[in-house]
């Protein structure tokens, strides 16, 4: 994270200083951006740890773009009636959104201003790289049953934006779910995910509160097939099938709201369901190999599905246990239905009986949660993972397509242009 | 109030902030050469280059080149800070800058930061130290006022709780507990720059310092409060420390007065009254026992607002959307207050153990919608 590379003290300077900073920054991170092309169809690369990941695109970065290693998921409250404040503050979220996922620091940056004034910007990720921050913002359900008619936005309400049902086995925590917004922060370094939501939560006072967050560790899937699939909590790997970045066809079919999907202003974007998934560890650990393998209908070394040799072999469904994971979740299963997934482990120190408090904080992007998610889940409820697993945390929210450049910003297509 | 530990910090920031001081380190400062104070800290000397300066803006360019990790001080003549520099590590450079009027000054090194440090008397000459707005000097002028009156009132008040507590009436004493410190919680970032008389009746248990005895260190209001509600018992050592309480409280009321006040440390005062709320009374902590946190909260606000209104011409004409955003944000506050007392002339609270967990976030979103514009109150009042 960069600093405005000149320091004065007086109050007109700084005032003139943003255009300057972000002529700076622009060209700043036309270097470090190099190959990653994301938010458009095109394969995003990406591959250096330290880049930036451009934030302007048709979509928005942090769905399709490689899965970075650390997350802080924040979901938001709106507590303000009046429109024109909170689109200026969706504008101003988008400016900071747009400089530090370029490796920039918030407005006049973190010191050098004016002495008996905070800082603009908190300074814990100055020195630290771009680090492939993106920063994804929705809307949940709760935010037009709320502010649909204050806002004026009820008619844009879409159809698929409504609060998921109860599964089978939920036991959710209202502390823990829905919310009005969420921004998804993904970065490989985790002070510049934090860094992220906390500047954001701070430009938000007084017009959105936070409702809950979730710092995640390790992603548990990966959009970009060729690399290593990381591993769960219960030490399997996972999302071997998940969509990848460059599977344009996939996307377009199951990820990305189409043009004739409605309502307008969503197309280009997507739907995500978080989910807190609470594992339990201790018993998992005790758990003798054979069931944890039959559980999930995978080797645990090697990941291939039951029967076959490679991770990566066509798997037999019907050679699984009635119940095993992979067999339930396969789109084979779901009449094709298949969802982009995006999770992390989280691991909150431990419970008060001494068990980790650990898990999945599951994300999975979809064209519609109809047809994606709730169809899915609803097949999973005899899981036989569901012994180990219980879902606390849920929250439904519509991804709006991506800020198209500089005059662009978080909401336009929802708010109108003009707004 | 915060914990002791931090007390001294904590009233180092506020006397800092009292006299429009900026202990910045950044680079960049723009100090003549005939303002900058050369200062070389070893392990057994504080040599500096000059000890008379021109008044105003000063720099103090600190080089440690000692042993030992140091701090250095610019002191009033009574102690009081002006402002420091802590973690100084040998061999390293740091810049202090500084704000002074003209007068005598100590500079002190602290090698190992402790003890009073090896000092050198400086003194500030001729000069002012600042362009003067003179609706600012009334703001100045009227809120010392008002921290004298608040002190003024407060005392019969709290002579009467410790009149209860030496008759040994529970009750009555816990019934005059909460009103005897409305005066100091909405002024109490004025009260924390002497530095002393914070701990002696605002401290709480866990607020002493290392080596204090709570047995026989503790004292104030909490102790008090601890007698009261906890024990349900008023012995022999009570009765002393309502005798303390008024002596410690009558020194205030006399110092009060004379206390350094500037436009930004108004602003920044009302900004900590904020902190405090949000570190102390959203969380229950401060009237652990009494649970009258509520009354509190609303002095503190009402501190805190007093200091704005003052401020307002002046931040309305640099700042207006800043304005409106406070006064907004004000209102909303206050309305929410108002939603634990029975009527708005009221003092009396609901009580907070009675305040559930998703009522205490709706209290602390309220006070973190006001504390961040408020946190930019003081820039929007600075002379330009």
């Amino acid at each position: 994270m960069t600093e405005p590379s000149e320091k004065t003290t007086s109050r007109r300077a700084l005032l003139g200083w943003g255009g300057a900073g972000l002529a700076l920054g622009a060209v700043a991170a036309g270097g470090a951006v190099a190959a990653t092309r994301a938010g458009d169809d095109a394969a995003p690369a990406g591959a250096d740890a330290g880049a930036a990941i451009p934030f302007h695109g048709k979509r928005q970065a942090g769905i399709a773009t490689p899965v970075q290693d650390r997350l802080h998921f924040a979901a938001f409250d709106v507590r303000t009636e009046d429109r024109d404040a909170f689109v200026r503050m969706l504008k101003e979220w988008t400016e900071a959104a747009r400089r530090m996922t370029a490796g920039h620091t918030v407005g006049d940056g973190a010191y050098g201003g004016l002495a008996e004034a905070p800082p603009d910007d908190t300074g814990e990720a100055l020195g630290l790289k771009p680090s492939r921050l993106t920063l994804t913002i929705g809307f949940g359900p709760s935010f037009f049953d709320r502010f649909g008619e204050k806002f004026g936005i009820a008619d844009a309400r879409p159809e698929a934006l409504t609060e998921l049902p109860q599964f089978a086995s939920d036991n959710l925590d209202r502390d823990r779910s829905g919310g009005d917004l969420c921004v998804q922060a993904c970065a490989d370094d985790p002070q510049v995910a934090v860094h992220a939501i906390r500047n954001l939560a701070r430009i938000g006072f007084g017009k959105v509160v936070v409702r809950w967050s979730q710092l995640g560790f390790g992603k548990t899937s990966s959009t970009t097939p060729d690399a290593q699939t990381p591993r769960n909590l219960f030490g399997f790997k996972d999302g071997t099938r998940n969509i990848a970045g460059t599977e344009t066809d996939r996307l377009d079919e199951f990820v990305w709201v189409g043009e004739k999907d409605g309502p307008d202003w969503m197309a280009g974007g997507s739907y995500l369901v978080a989910r807190r998934i609470r594992m339990h560890i201790e018993t998992w650990d005790r758990t003798s190999l054979q069931e944890q393998e039959d559980v999930f209908g995978r080797s645990k070394g090697e990941g291939a599905p039951v029967g076959r040799a490679k991770e990566r072999d066509k798997p037999f469904l019907k050679a699984m246990m009635p119940d095993a994971h992979v067999r339930l979740a396969h789109p084979d299963s779901n009449g094709g239905a298949t969802i982009l997934r995006r999770g992390y482990s989280f691991t909150d120190g431990t419970d008060g009986l001494g068990r980790l408090d650990a898990g999945l904080f599951f994300l999975a992007y979809q064209r519609d949660p109809r047809t994606g998610f709730i169809r899915i889940q609803r097949n999973l409820a005899k899981d036989a993972l569901n012994e180990y697993i219980q879902h606390v945390g849920s929250a439904l929210f519509a991804v709006p397509p991506g800020v198209r450049d500089k005059d662009d910003w978080w909401g336009s297509t929802l708010f109108g242009k003009e707004a | 109030m915060r914990p002791a530990r931090l007390s001294a910090v904590a009233a180092a920031t506020t006397v800092a902030a009292l006299t429009a001081v900026t202990g910045c380190t950044e680079k960049g400062s723009s100090a003549g050469s005939d303002r900058v104070v050369e200062v070389t800290a070893t392990d057994d000397k504080c040599e500096v280059s000059k000890k008379e300066f021109p008044a105003g803006h000063i720099e103090l360019a600190v080089e440690n080149k000692g042993s030992k990790v140091t701090e250095v001080y610019v002191l009033f003549p009574d102690d009081r800070i002006v402002t420091e520099r802590e973690n100084i590590g040998p061999g390293t450079k740091q810049t202090v800058t500084a704000e002074v009027k003209a007068g005598e000054y100590t500079i002190a090194c602290k090698p190992g930061m402790k003890g009073d440090g090896i000092r050198q008397s400086v003194k500030a000459t001729g000069g002012s130290a600042a362009k003067r707005d003179p609706r600012l000097d009334k703001a100045v002028a009227a809120y010392r006022e008002y921290a004298q009156q608040q002190a003024d009132e407060t005392l019969p008040l709290a002579e009467k709780f410790a009149a209860a507590v030496k008759s040994g009436d529970v009750e009555a004493a816990k019934k005059a507990y909460a009103p005897s410190r409305l005066g100091w919680e909405r002024t109490e970032p004025v009260a924390e720059s002497f530095g002393d008389i914070d701990p002696k009746v605002d401290v709480r248990e866990d607020g002493l310092e290392d080596g204090q005895d709570p047995a026989t260190d503790w004292t104030g209001w909490h102790r008090l409060e601890k007698s009261l509600w906890k024990d349900k018992k008023i012995g022999d050592r009570e009765k002393e420390l309502a005798d303390q309480l008024i002596k410690d409280l009558k020194d205030w009321q006399n110092r009060v007065g004379k206390a350094e006040i500037t436009p930004t440390s108004m602003a920044n005062g009302a900004k900590e009254l904020l902190d405090e709320v949000a570190t102390g009374k959203v969380t229950g902590e401060e009237e652990r026992y009494s649970h009258t946190d509520l009354v509190d909260f609303k002095a503190n606000v009402e501190g805190a607002e007093k200091a704005y209104e003052l401020l307002k011409p002046v931040a309305q004409g640099n700042e207006p959307e800043l304005v409106t955003e406070l006064d907004k944000q004000f209102a909303a506050l206050d309305g929410l207050l108002d939603k634990y007392r029975a009527d708005k002339d009221s003092y009396e609270f609901t009580s907070y153990d009675k305040v559930g967990d998703a009522d205490r976030k709706q209290l602390s979103d309220g006070v973190n919608a006001l504390a961040e514009p408020l946190s930019k109150l003081a820039a929007a009042v600075v002379v330009k």
